[in-house]
């Protein structure tokens, strides 16, 4: 956008950042690594997509049934879970695999003295190869997105609604905050540990701490907290909401949640609702602005759980001697 | 001083308890060719980063072009080019690409990096291997593209941590030749750490002997020499046809003579240590007690008995 109002300079060079993060992406583009993620990320969507295609006219009618697009994404006949919960833990594996070697690789291969020796700010080489990954996601998961509409169109003759649309837009970015927060966690780890392979199977641990064993955890201590017996309905409410709560700790559950409500546009609350808040409501979609408000509180969980890691990187980083 | 270039001023650094520089004082002028000499771990290398910014003493300043090296390590590395001594490029990367990148991080406009890369690395012998990948680069071409790494930044101070690692003898001469050459032609000051005493005496104007840390002299070779040794201290050895036995009262008959401070006799051979050049004279006494002399020896001092002097006191 910048480009088109303001015109670019022709003569100047480009600042040491920008030149960092243009060699970085070209980087992620000619590995290996990234070809196998988008190969796997491709398949994943063209078979979720095939499955909604496929049941998107004998589907029931629910609130949603005229967001086409939005149920293009979201239905499952229960063969293939839908994109946004293989998402869920797919995204993490990208984010590692852009961000594992971030640092410890440059110091591995003795780059990084020579690199730090330019006149460069040291703080930049972390940003840009945050920047780096992170634009190679948005574009990944836009051109993605974008496929997916247009093929609909193709396929159903239908025009997107504008709501559709910004929600679909939501969904990208909530996409690569998600996976921005795996990054700069994997990225923290490369500047910690000076060993590749740890800083990856360090990552990969905790990935799967957060989908396999965690929600167990989360389980198992409300489980322990429940007294035996009879419990009114008020409490066993408020068990639910703490076993949320906890669960919540967990990124991909709040990736999951804000993923929902901003592709069903009927999910109205998160947790569990009383009857009495249920009477006299109307299943009716929400308004993007309302489905916003709900995803609101997860999105900010998400983007601090990446500044958090992003920042400790920071420290570490700006207080790592760089000589090899 | 006006034309100093890179001044420390008790510089110090400490690793946990371990002092790896120890109260470093030192002058570069502008032009100079300047070596650091000290074994593996005497803190060269921290030094050099000190210098650059690129780590933080633990007290003193470097100033470096003027610049206070800690405050402002960007306009210091603007201005001067660092090459370490472990030299790493990106291996997926040809060596063109490698050197563009470096011209880019210097803000060279994209329609003159490439001209100015390949250029450089003509200078340096590398313009057949411009499109090769830097993993199938030799460690002396790696040195070579190091250099032409250095030079493409058109720096005023050029540092150099073990610049001759690796390289054959033939390219050590000619890799050193052309930094000399370059100093001399453009007025660039050179730091070059090693510790090849031979390479360091053949370019350098003034070295530096640092070890455990501190600097222990500096100064050209001539004045090393005259510090350590004395002025008017020479060393003859001289080698005799006969065995030592057959010397007779010789080596008394030296020790009374004037000018000598200590002879010493080891097989065949003769070692003097005057405090004036008397080797004629010494030569015709002993031709005259008709004994034969296969060698006269008068010693030079070079890097390495400088060198080895000062081991000897850190010894002691």
């Amino acid at each position: 956008m910048k480009s088109l109002i303001i015109p670019k300079r022709i003569t100047g060079p480009d600042s040491p950042f920008a030149v960092m993060v243009k060699k970085e992406v070209a980087d992620h583009i000619r590995s290996r690594r990234f070809m196998v993620l988008l190969l796997l990320v491709v398949l994943v969507f063209a078979g979720t997509l095939y499955i909604s295609m496929s049941h998107i006219r004998q589907a029931p009618a629910d609130p949603d049934k005229n967001f086409v697009f939005l149920r293009l994404l979201t239905l499952s006949d229960g063969t293939l879970p839908t994109f946004h919960t293989f998402l869920s833990f797919l995204g993490p594996l990208l984010g590692i695999a852009l961000g594992f070697d971030a640092i410890n690789s440059e110091y591995n291969n003795r780059t990084l003295v020579r690199l730090l020796a330019q006149p460069v700010y040291r703080d930049n080489l972390l940003l840009a190869k945050f920047c780096g990954a992170l634009l190679v996601i948005g574009v990944l998961f836009l051109s993605l997105v974008l496929l997916m509409t247009g093929g609909g169109m193709i396929l159903t003759g239908v025009k997107p609604e504008p709501a559709e649309v910004l929600r679909i837009l939501a969904f990208v970015i909530l996409n690569v905050v998600y996976i921005g927060f795996w990054l700069s966690l994997s990225i923290t780890l490369s500047v910690r540990f000076r060993n590749v392979a740890t800083s990856a199977l360090i990552a990969i641990g905790i990935w799967l701490f957060f989908t396999v064993f965690y929600p167990i955890l989360a389980n198992a201590v409300v489980k322990a907290l429940v007294p035996e017996g009879f419990l009114l309905p008020e409490q066993v409410m408020s068990y639910n909401r703490l076993l949320l709560s906890l669960l919540r700790l967990d990124p991909g559950q709040l990736y999951t949640d804000a993923a929902t409500t901003l592709l069903m546009p009927s999910v109205r609350s998160l947790g569990a609702l009383s009857m009495e808040q249920m009477a006299g409501a109307i299943p009716a979609p929400l308004s993007f602005t309302n489905s916003l408000m709900i995803v609101w509180p997860q999105v900010t969980g998400l983007l601090a759980a990446t500044t958090l890691c992003f920042a400790l990187a920071y420290s570490l980083f700006m207080r790592k001697e760089v000589r090899a | 001083m006006e034309n100093t270039v890179i001044e420390l001023e008790g510089l110090t650094k400490y690793y946990g308890s371990v002092k790896a520089v120890d109260n470093l004082s030192l002058q570069i002028r502008k032009g100079e060719v300047f070596g650091l000499l000290g074994p593996n771990g005497a803190g060269k290398t921290t030094t050099i980063l000190m210098m650059l910014g690129l780590s933080e003493p633990s007290a003193g300043k470097a100033l470096v072009c003027g610049i206070h090296a800690s405050r402002d390590p960007i306009a210091i590395k603007r201005r001067v080019a660092y090459m370490p001594d472990t030299l790493g490029f990106y291996d997926d990367m040809t060596a063109l690409e490698n050197l563009m990148y470096v011209g880019r991080l210097n803000g060279l406009p994209d329609n003159e990096v490439e001209t100015r890369a390949r250029q450089t690395m003509e200078l340096v012998g590398l313009e057949n291997e411009l499109h090769k990948k830097t993993s199938a680069y030799s460690r002396g071409m790696k040195q070579r593209l190091g250099l032409a790494d250095v030079l493409l930044r058109e720096p005023e101070v050029i540092i150099m941590d073990e610049p001759t690692l690796g390289i054959d003898p033939a390219g050590i001469r000619d890799f050193l030749a052309l930094i000399r050459q370059l100093s001399r032609q453009k007025g660039i000051t050179v730091l070059l750490s090693s510790h090849h005493l031979h390479q360091v005496q053949q370019v350098c104007d003034r070295v530096g002997i640092f070890v455990g840390g501190k600097l222990l002299a500096a100064g050209t070779l001539e004045t090393l020499a005259r510090e350590l040794f004395g002025t008017g201290s020479f060393e003859v050895v001289i080698s005799l046809a006969e065995p030592q036995d057959t010397w007779g009262n010789l080596l008394h008959e030296l020790r009374q003579t004037e000018d000598i401070r200590s002879v010493e006799a080891e097989g065949n051979t003769l070692s003097l240590s005057c405090s004036r050049d008397i080797t004629p004279g010494v030569v015709r006494r002993l031709v005259e007690k008709g004994l034969g002399i296969t060698g006269v020896h008068r010693k030079q001092y070079g890097l390495d008995e400088i060198y080895q002097r000062y081991f000897e006191h850190l010894n002691e």
